[in-house]
């Protein structure tokens, strides 16, 4: 019978033991189990938790080549070595010299990052003795997408050791978080080493090391400029096609769609959060217009770039496209109920938008828009069943009177 | 004004294996059972000891908490043995039939001239009190409450049910005698849907009759209560399936006990699915005999979704009129997580391709396509489900045991089988029903 029976009958004698939850974790991976229904349904759908990961790592794969090839084309378009792309499938971007120094930086990302947050699941896993959850294929994966490609390796496997046993295994494991366990290792990493997380040496590779020399060369992020009121040197369609500084994967807005759009067909991504949140940032972006309009904040104000930034461009820069389809999205942490998600995406669409606004020292609002939204995700859904309860006892109240 | 209930949300499983409308007269089998389990938290209290000659419709058992209903023997012979599990617990009870059928007489009854009282008395004495079902809880019917209104779901919408059109058909004239009796039962209305212009229950008379379309589970009478008349806190609601009210007519209008049910022999694994006329408790080798492809076959007794397992030595259950075989799925699948899934059903398209497809029917198997988890996944189980529920706030809060807030989520207007589609859609594998059975048990215990 070969492998399938070698490893059925592992699975035997492990059965029971402290190295079950991971041999069946490995095995698993492999083959679907041979396990079948008691009681309750004799059938069952054929999609498992499994599946669902993996679908919403298929949508990120484009972006994690993107941004391979993207941290490469940043770097010598710095360095001078290449010219400034001028359409979407311009040599100078899609070329093997820079994908090389993107696989170089990126890669190593992702292996620190699914090592670190996969041995501390295992670890947790054997110690409780239940299976192996799937919940950090995801987060493994948005990790390096949503870090400075120059990251050092060390602070990457700190944050997410962090990450991991605080955001998510003291709560109880997959499925239990209150945070959502990518943004919560980015805000560790932002809190805890910000010189890293933010400025203009660290979206460029090599940038830090060069710092001072004859050679220095520097990036500095869309929101970055705008925050110091200066006039960005990107045309629209770099931000759209995701030609700019940034972290690894969120330039790329054209991906993130692509990835958004196969994400709802597939039905696993939940489009009432992000057409909600698109609609909160467009919300909040034109409110912020109308005030600079009126003439209420001026040229002068330290606020002015980003508040006088066309709304609609807002959904093209920075990491919010990234965030509120990836993230955004994290059935645990989102709201739970769907009336209650059109509620939890607005309000971090617009509390994105302000907090990128009125926070210049650091423009990216949408981690700390999405973190804080989780915290009241539950007390949003609490008012939407109260509301379904509240019907109930209408129903009562009508009969009985 | 009768009203139609139409609803969009749903999910209608297509299996292989929809039985032909034949019907085969098949012997009367040897040995049949009554399984307690089939009534939901009843104690029983044995009336036969093993060795008693009963006729068919005399009480083997009766409900501890409450003397007066009684659990009839399906058919005459002797009790032979009475089998017990753990701490005594009833599990069986068998008869060996001696080859013919001999009733007990209850006499014939003009219900038309009967009362509430008349009727209720006459249904405890025959042993017939048992097909009344309630909701809330989803159990026999406590006789000392009133329900505000009966309903009997004449169109059954689960993975390759019976039709309901055609085991009912010729029986006309014992549907409208149960139908009258029960109108005496309730205050208020009974309420009967019928599936299409062709039901038997369509031209009943004294009843509301309401035609129902939509995927399943439209047929779920639960579905249909809270479109007609959804229950509140205190309320209670009768609920009687129609192959029961044929057994309830044809004693009012013979005096003969005659649980005879025409019961559909379904899934992939019978050779040839066709319908037969079987005693209820008859032995599942009798029924199924040289009909079924027994190598590693699941035989269920009920549909896919809330029927029971059952061995070929096994029992059909009390209520249940039908059969499924489908072949069990206890093999490894390389890949099978990841790779795109052509045979199986989904609701996602997470390259699962059942949505290319709809007309497709399915050859599924058992096997649970994938390992229990906890909860993730949210907003996929209102897409099946088309109660005025949150069902993921309902099961976890039968998981911590808030009563209050089972109560105030709707727990008095579901029962166990409505959650059954959202269980079969769980990306988690999560026994649904199960935690609902268990959550409505506590909830009858305490609030009683």
């Amino acid at each position: 019978m070969g492998l399938k029976q070698n490893l059925h009958n592992l699975k035997e004698k492990y059965k029971g033991k402290k190295i079950a939850p991971l041999f069946n974790g490995f095995h698993t991976f492999l083959y679907l189990p041979n396990e079948t229904t008691h009681g309750g349904t004799h059938v069952k759908a054929a999609d498992d938790l499994k599946r669902t990961m993996n679908t919403v790592i298929m949508a990120l794969i484009p972006c994690l080549l993107f941004g391979m090839f993207n941290a490469g084309y940043q770097h010598h378009l710095a360095t001078g070595e290449v010219e400034k792309v001028t359409s979407f499938f311009s040599g100078n971007f899609w070329n093997l010299s820079n994908l090389w120094i993107g696989a170089l930086k990126v890669l190593p990302l992702v292996i620190v990052s699914y090592v670190v947050g996969l041995a501390i699941e295992f670890v947790f896993c054997i110690i409780k003795g239940h299976e192996i959850e799937e919940g950090y294929l995801v987060t493994g994966m948005l990790v390096p997408l949503i870090v400075p490609v120059d990251l050092p390796l060390w602070m990457l496997a700190v944050a997410v050791a962090f990450g991991v046993v605080i955001g998510k295994e003291v709560f109880g494991g997959t499925g239990m978080n209150i945070l959502n366990p990518a943004l919560t290792i980015r805000a560790f990493l932002f809190f805890a080493y910000p010189t890293w997380m933010s400025g203009d040496k660290v979206w460029v590779h090599d940038a830090v090391n060069r710092a001072g020399t004859a050679d220095a060369i520097s990036g500095e992020t869309m929101l970055g400029s705008l925050a110091q009121n200066l006039t960005p040197s990107y045309s629209v369609s770099d931000m759209f096609f995701g030609f700019i500084p940034g972290s690894v994967g969120e330039t790329s807005t054209l991906l993130i769609l692509l990835g958004a759009l196969f994400l709802i067909f597939t039905k696993i991504g939940n489009w009432r959060i992000m057409v909600s949140a698109v609609f909160g940032a467009l919300m909040m972006g034109y409110i912020f217009n109308t005030v600079v309009d009126a003439g209420v904040i001026t040229e002068s104000s330290k606020f002015y770039g980003l508040m006088s930034l066309e709304s609609w461009k807002h959904l093209i820069i920075g990491g919010f496209a990234f965030g509120v389809v990836y993230m955004a999205t994290d059935p645990v942490t989102a709201s739970q109920t769907n009336k209650g998600k059109w509620i939890y995406g607005f309000l971090i669409g617009f509390v994105s938008i302000m907090i990128r606004v009125f926070n210049p020292a650091y423009p990216e609002g949408v981690m700390l828009a999405i973190l804080l939204m989780n915290v009241f995700a539950p007390t949003i859904d609490h008012y939407v069943v109260q509301g379904n309860v509240k019907k109930r006892l209408k129903r009562l109240k009508a009969k009985t009177a | 004004m009768s009203k139609d209930i139409r609803i969009k949300k749903g999910l209608d499983i297509k299996l292989v294996g929809e039985a032909n409308k034949v019907t085969a007269e098949l012997s009367l089998g040897s040995v049949f059972a009554v399984k307690p389990d089939d009534f939901h938290g009843v104690i029983p209290k044995i009336l036969a000891k093993e060795g008693t000659e009963v006729k068919a419709g005399e009480a083997l058992f009766y409900n501890k908490s409450d003397e007066r209903i009684l659990f009839p023997s399906p058919v005459s012979g002797k009790v032979s043995e009475i089998v017990r599990g753990a701490r005594r617990k009833v599990l069986e009870i068998k008869i060996t039939t001696n080859g013919t059928q001999e009733y007990k007489d209850f006499g014939k009854v003009d219900v038309n001239s009967m009362s509430g009282e008349e009727v209720k008395n006459h249904l405890f004495n025959t042993g017939c009190w048992p097909f009344i079902k309630q909701r809330p809880y989803d159990v026999v019917a406590n006789p000392n409450q009133t329900p505000k209104a009966i309903f009997v779901s004449g169109y059954n919408s689960a993975p390759l049910a019976a039709d309901y059109d055609y085991v009912l058909s010729g029986k006309e004239a014992e549907l409208q005698a149960a139908l009258t009796a029960l109108t005496k039962l309730t205050d208020g209305k009974v309420h009967v849907s019928v599936g299409s212009s062709n039901s038997p229950l369509k031209s009943m008379s004294g009843v509301e009759v309401h035609s129902v379309s939509g995927p399943h589970p439209v047929g779920n009478v639960s579905t249909q209560i809270a479109q007609v008349n959804p229950i509140n806190k205190g309320e209670v609601v009768w609920v009687v399936a129609p192959q029961d009210l044929v057994v309830i007519g044809e004693l009012l209008l013979t005096g003969k006990f005659n649980i005879t049910r025409t019961v559909a022999l379904t899934g992939s694994k019978i050779n040839e699915p066709k319908y037969v006329t079987v005693v209820a408790g008859a032995q599942i080798s009798d029924v199924v005999k040289d009909n079924i492809t027994n190598d590693n076959t699941r035989i269920i007794s009920g549909n896919v979704l809330s029927g029971l397992q059952v061995d070929e030595n096994g029992f059909i259950g009390y209520y249940d009129n039908q059969i499924t075989a489908i072949p069990e799925g206890d093999d490894y699948e390389l890949f099978g997580w990841n790779k795109p899934v052509f045979n199986k059903i989904s609701t996602s398209r997470a390259l699962t391709f059942s949505w290319l497809n709809p007309k497709k029917k399915y050859d599924l198997n058992t096997n649970t396509n994938g390992e229990h988890r906890a909860f993730v996944v949210t907003g996929s189980y209102e897409e099946v489900f088309p109660l005025d529920i949150y069902p993921l706030q309902l099961l976890k809060a039968c998981m911590y045991k808030d009563l209050d807030e089972m109560e105030g989520l709707g727990a008095y207007e579901i029962a166990p089988e409505d959650f059954a589609l959202t269980e079969f859609i769980c990306v988690s594998k999560q026994p649904h029903q199960k935690i609902i059975r268990e959550g409505l048990d506590l909830m009858m215990k305490e609030l009683g």
